[in-house]
């Protein structure tokens, strides 16, 4: 079985980005990139199943600038075998990402597609529901946990009420949560290793995608600031605070 | 220019955020219809009828729709043709299902909108509630999804007409295997006016559940957590509030032993007063808060809920 995992270059979770004062969007300039956290975990549970005999190959496949490569070299060196990077000059957006990684599935027939459930910096939690529609495939989103057995992915999915379990004939989609496990850093030597991992280059163009963003970008602002706040000393002060500020009203 | 809004519900009961939804669907401009698709679920489309506003609900009510799952839902949806737009609130229904209709559709989706500033123009946020984007969707239908706790309900006092629809066609891609929701007497989280939530700093389910229940139960709270206390299994994950969780904006957030992380902040500082009480007098989550309390929650919870 093959496993086919989309992974996006974003902003390092721990960064607290800049909007730009112009308002025209976020200031990128020598931040520190990484792989999109809920990325990670697809690509750790890609590696799982094939240390657990289920999957045989795992590629992994990332849509941006050129840049996108370094990303692509983290997943091989936690373990993914071969990489594709597709390489656009737009600010490319769920939909056309679901079309693209559609035609990538085309050609790669894997039997399993894993995505993150939201990229963090758009965090839009579109792309695995908009491919699974593209395939006309099942989609297990949110997962929390998988299993594969007999052709069929078992899904437990985090919902608002708490856990839903579906199963869904393969082919199909998982999108990950936090808790479907933690990733594995890379040793060095994998590091190293992963340098020499196969990594085929292609632009959206050759894929016939088009790209063109549907949503203009108006402008982008940083939130209002919330006015600043006052320490009280005990509980008993807290609580006559809040009365005072009517925050307590039963 | 009509706009379809899909119903949040259990079957059972019409979810409140499908009334704030509502009022988001109504500021498209035309008029609204709403959605019920589920199993057993006529109580569900009465109380749909009855919010202002909407001028038909849309009854579906087959078994292939009792757990609303994504592919049957969809192909629902898609069935209804009449439609320019289409809203379902940001819960994990409707982000689980109105990216596979956008798709379908060849539309790109708006996910999570804060406010309408048009009838195509909408404000979102993205890296967690860093950057608040305004968007025009050029696509000639919308779809879109609101995060609810931006919007105030709908009033009652309505009475649209009610419609009947036969189920569509089933893709079968999917079949539902069962579900694991942890009781609770507590209000709802994302309907809650108050919401008290505990972080790592409790150690234990069993602290974190000692502490935090009376207190709750003076307050008429529900009680959310981090995700580093959800990780740990102190609170069950439906209860995680942030970037990744759920988003609230009650009266009163009372934050107790959390940090105050970017992802943790993005879910609760829309709330109207932020409590903080933390023993790190620099933990970033006090630059957030209104009233700050530096101190040990192990001595300060208990005094508060005797307090109150
Ligand atoms: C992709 C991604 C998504 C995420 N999504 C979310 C999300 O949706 N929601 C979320 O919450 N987090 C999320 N996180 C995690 C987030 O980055 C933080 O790790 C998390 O919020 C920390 O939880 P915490 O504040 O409980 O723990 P900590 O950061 O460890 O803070 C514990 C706090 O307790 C205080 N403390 C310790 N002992 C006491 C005491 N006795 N009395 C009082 N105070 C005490 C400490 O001073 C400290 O400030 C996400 C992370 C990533 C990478
Ligand atoms: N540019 C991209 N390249 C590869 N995968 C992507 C890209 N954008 C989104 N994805 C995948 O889709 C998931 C959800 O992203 P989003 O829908 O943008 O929140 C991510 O976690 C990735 O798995």
């Amino acid at each position: 079985m093959k496993i086919l995992v989309a992974i996006k270059r974003v902003v390092d979770s721990s960064i607290s980005i800049r909007v730009k004062a112009d308002g025209s969007g976020v200031d990128l300039d020598n931040v520190k990139m990484s792989m999109n956290p809920f990325c990670e975990i697809a690509v750790e549970q890609a590696i799982r199943l094939k240390e657990q005999g289920v999957a045989t190959e795992v590629v992994v496949v990332s849509i941006g600038a050129a840049k996108a490569e370094d990303t692509l070299r983290a997943a091989l060196a936690m373990g993914a075998d071969r990489a594709i990077l597709v390489t656009t000059e737009h600010r490319a957006e769920p939909l056309g990402v679901a079309k693209l990684l559609r035609a990538v599935a085309l050609e790669e027939q894997p039997d399993l597609i894993l995505l993150g459930k939201q990229a963090i910096d758009d965090d839009a939690n579109q792309t695995g529901q908009m491919l699974a529609a593209l395939l006309n495939w099942g989609q297990g989103t949110f997962a929390s946990a998988l299993t594969i057995a007999d052709g069929i992915a078992t899904v437990t999915r985090e919902v608002d009420s708490g856990l839903q379990t579906i199963a869904l004939p393969l082919p199909a989609i998982v999108t990950t949560d936090l808790r479907l496990n933690t990733p594995r850093f890379a040793s060095l030597p994998n590091i190293m290793k992963a340098r020499a991992k196969p990594l085929r280059k292609a632009t959206a163009e050759e894929f016939g995608v088009d790209l063109t963003p549907r949503l203009k970008l108006l402008s982008v602002e940083a939130p209002p600031k919330r006015p600043p706040g006052i320490k009280v000393a005990s509980a008993a002060e807290l609580v006559t605070r809040l009365k005072a500020a009517g925050a307590l009203t039963p | 220019m009509t706009t379809l809004l899909l119903a949040e519900h259990d079957n059972k009961t019409l979810d409140p955020r499908t009334a704030r939804a509502l009022t988001a669907a109504l500021a498209l401009g035309g008029p609204v219809h709403v959605l019920v698709a589920g199993h057993q679920c006529a109580a569900v489309a009465e109380s749909a009828r009855q919010l202002t506003g909407a001028t038909r609900v849309l009854l579906a009510d087959d078994p292939a729709y009792a757990q609303a799952l994504a592919e049957p839902l969809t192909t629902l949806i898609l069935a209804q043709t009449a439609y320019s737009a289409f809203v379902a609130a940001a819960t994990s229904t409707g982000k689980n299902v109105m990216p596979r209709v956008a798709a379908l559709l060849d539309v790109m989706q708006v996910s999570e909108i804060t406010a309408v500033l048009g009838p195509d123009t909408f404000q979102r946020p993205t890296y967690a509630g860093n950057a608040i984007e305004a968007v025009q969707a050029t696509d000639a239908i919308k779809v879109v999804t609101v995060r609810t706790s931006a919007f105030a309900e709908a009033k009652t006092g309505g009475d649209a007409e009610l419609v009947r629809l036969a189920p569509a066609v089933d893709p079968a891609l999917s079949r539902y295997v069962g579900s694991a929701a942890t009781a609770s007497d507590r209000p709802d989280l994302t309907s809650a006016k108050v919401v008290i939530s505990g972080g790592r700093a409790f150690g234990s389910q069993q602290q974190f559940d000692a502490l935090l229940v009376p207190l709750a139960a003076k307050l008429n709270a529900a009680i959310g957590a981090s995700r580093a206390a959800v990780d740990a299994g102190y609170a069950s994950n439906e209860q995680q509030v942030g970037q990744t969780g759920k988003i609230v904006a009650p009266d009163l957030y009372i934050a107790c032993g959390i940090s105050g992380a970017i992802q943790h902040l993005a879910g609760m500082k829309e709330s109207h007063v932020i409590v903080a009480i933390n023993s790190d007098p620099d933990a970033p989550i006090f630059q957030y808060a209104d009233f700050g309390l530096v101190g040990d929650l192990f001595e300060i919870l208990p005094e508060l809920t005797a307090l109150l």
